[in-house]
């Protein structure tokens, strides 16, 4: 059974089998969600999928009076989440119905089924039972959607490493470099992010930009975190938090630190072609992206699933254990720690990287392998133990 | 690779001066094996303290003020000193940003 799965990253014809959606891009999961537009709408939404089985409910907290650029994430968040290819078709429900007709607008662009509706003036329990009926209608279409074979070059890989330690710089984080080093070249869309996670090593970062224009705009996302995040809101050195208890506990001891290994997810060879802004599509074609995001596990996810990303990789030292509800998370650990103690979290075991028993190449190999098998439909430990952590990043304070 | 060769720590560059502990319960007195990834050189240090996996240890006396190298870069300063084989960690070594 593993045959057809086994991959060499040497070889020409790397493959999988991903659901070809209607404006052509491939997913690898087959959701039928039920999308809350605002935190009011969660429980209408969560009724809906405990009646009608296979589709999933992505409560979240927020989506009442912001406004500017806050709101606009909002909405590109939301929309990105349902435009996902894992996604195969969306009920939408939201307080009122305008904001709700923005979201299933924005979805509807990609051509696959979107519905909405608005609670007010209906009640929950009319709301639901409208929407429960088409929702079952969607996942019993989504059932009989058949899986076609397509080229590694269909897949879209972001990464984000958490609970960092020193044997994700040593490790993991490599590894994902050797991957990106390795499917890049094949035509893939990769992404990283984490803004404020790349303090210490920014002059290493922006020399990765593929010309100095984008180095620029780098440069300037970066100062604004600086600027508008971490400054204008630190009380204390960021202690606990940048590193986190769990990074110190892992050995790291300072930002510098953590951010060269953070940095080496990245690989050896990529240029980053473009500069995302949180949960925008990538629009340049094939190649490596930055993504302006917050180092926090779930909200970058989240971000990246909504950037349209379909399979994350995630390096993690002292057991981070999230997921995401759409795309799945697949956890490479080189801790050995870390394996003995929490093992039914991680995915890839690289732990022989620090015993020099496994080359990064044969981590890196090892890494596309477990790529290509879950793309073909193994669930990761996140998905087999619950985890979708669905998390709106927020940029102020609401109206 | 037998037991003997694998490598009680890994420092990431030559020219680093502080390195990495990657097995479990390593006690003080140990003569531990490194090996230097970038160019697969090995080096041997004495550990001076019980490290926890994952910290980092000295590979030459530091003191208060000097500059903590790993992958070849500036990763902080030393907030205190530490001694060839002693432990590296938050209670010696801070950031130079924020």
């Amino acid at each position: 059974m593993a045959k057809k799965e086994k991959s060499s990253a040497g070889s020409s014809n790397l493959s999988f089998w991903g659901w070809r959606r209607e404006n052509g891009r491939v997913g690898v999961r087959n959701h039928v969600i039920i999308l809350p537009l605002d935190d009011l709408s969660n429980a209408a939404c969560e009724a809906v999928a405990n009646n009608i089985k296979g589709t999933m409910a992505l409560p979240h907290h927020y989506g009442r009076l912001q406004f500017g650029e806050d709101l606009d994430l909002h909405f590109r968040t939301l929309i990105g989440a349902g435009s996902n290819p894992n996604v195969a078709a969306v009920v939408v429900i939201g307080i009122e119905d305008g904001w709700t007709d923005r979201v299933v607008k924005g979805i509807a662009k990609t051509g696959k089924p979107v519905v909405g509706f608005g609670i007010e003036g209906h009640g929950d329990i009319a709301t639901v039972a409208k929407a429960s009926y088409k929702a079952k209608e969607f996942v019993q279409w989504a059932s009989e959607l058949k899986r076609e074979e397509c080229d590694i070059s269909e897949l879209w890989v972001s990464t984000k490493c958490g609970e960092s330690d020193t044997t994700t710089g040593l490790g993991s984080c490599p590894t994902v470099g050797n991957m990106y080093d390795k499917l890049i070249p094949k035509g893939i869309y990769g992404v990283f992010g984490e803004t404020s996670e790349i303090t210490g090593a920014e002059h290493i970062c922006v020399k990765r930009a593929a010309t100095p224009e984008i180095g620029e705009k780098w440069m300037k996302t970066f100062q604004a975190y600086q600027d508008e995040v971490i400054e204008a809101n630190k009380v204390d050195d960021l202690s606990e938090s940048q590193p986190t208890k769990g990074n110190i506990a892992g050995g790291l001891s300072s930002i510098e630190e953590k951010a060269l290994g953070n940095l080496e997810k990245i690989g050896r060879n990529s240029k980053f072609i473009d500069v995302l802004k949180p949960a925008e599509a990538p629009a340049q074609g094939p190649g490596l992206y930055y993504m302006d995001t917050s180092s926090a596990a779930a909200e970058c996810v989240t971000l990246m699933a909504a950037g349209g990303y379909v399979v994350h990789t995630f390096p993690t030292g002292q057991g981070n254990i999230i997921g995401n509800p759409i795309v799945p998370v697949i956890k490479i650990s080189a801790n050995p720690k870390t394996l003995r103690t929490m093992p039914e979290h991680i995915d890839v075991d690289v732990t022989g990287i620090l015993r020099r028993e496994m080359t990064l190449d044969t981590a890196g190999d090892a890494l596309i392998d477990m790529i290509v098998r879950t793309s073909n439909g193994r669930l990761t430990a996140a998905e087999a133990l619950g985890h979708r952590e669905f998390v709106m990043t927020k940029l102020y304070r609401s109206a | 690779m037998s037991k003997s060769n694998i490598p009680q720590f890994l420092v990431h560059s030559p020219n680093d001066n502080v390195g990495v502990v990657v097995v479990e319960d390593l006690k003080a007195g140990t003569k531990m094996l490194g090996v230097i990834t970038e160019n697969d050189t090995t080096i041997h240090v004495t550990a001076k303290h019980d490290i926890p996996i994952g910290h980092k240890i000295a590979l030459k006396d530091l003191k208060e003020g000097d500059t903590v190298i790993k992958y070849g870069e500036d990763v902080g300063r030393m907030t205190g000193g530490a001694k060839e084989g002693e432990h590296v960690h938050v209670h010696n070594h801070r950031t130079k940003r924020w």
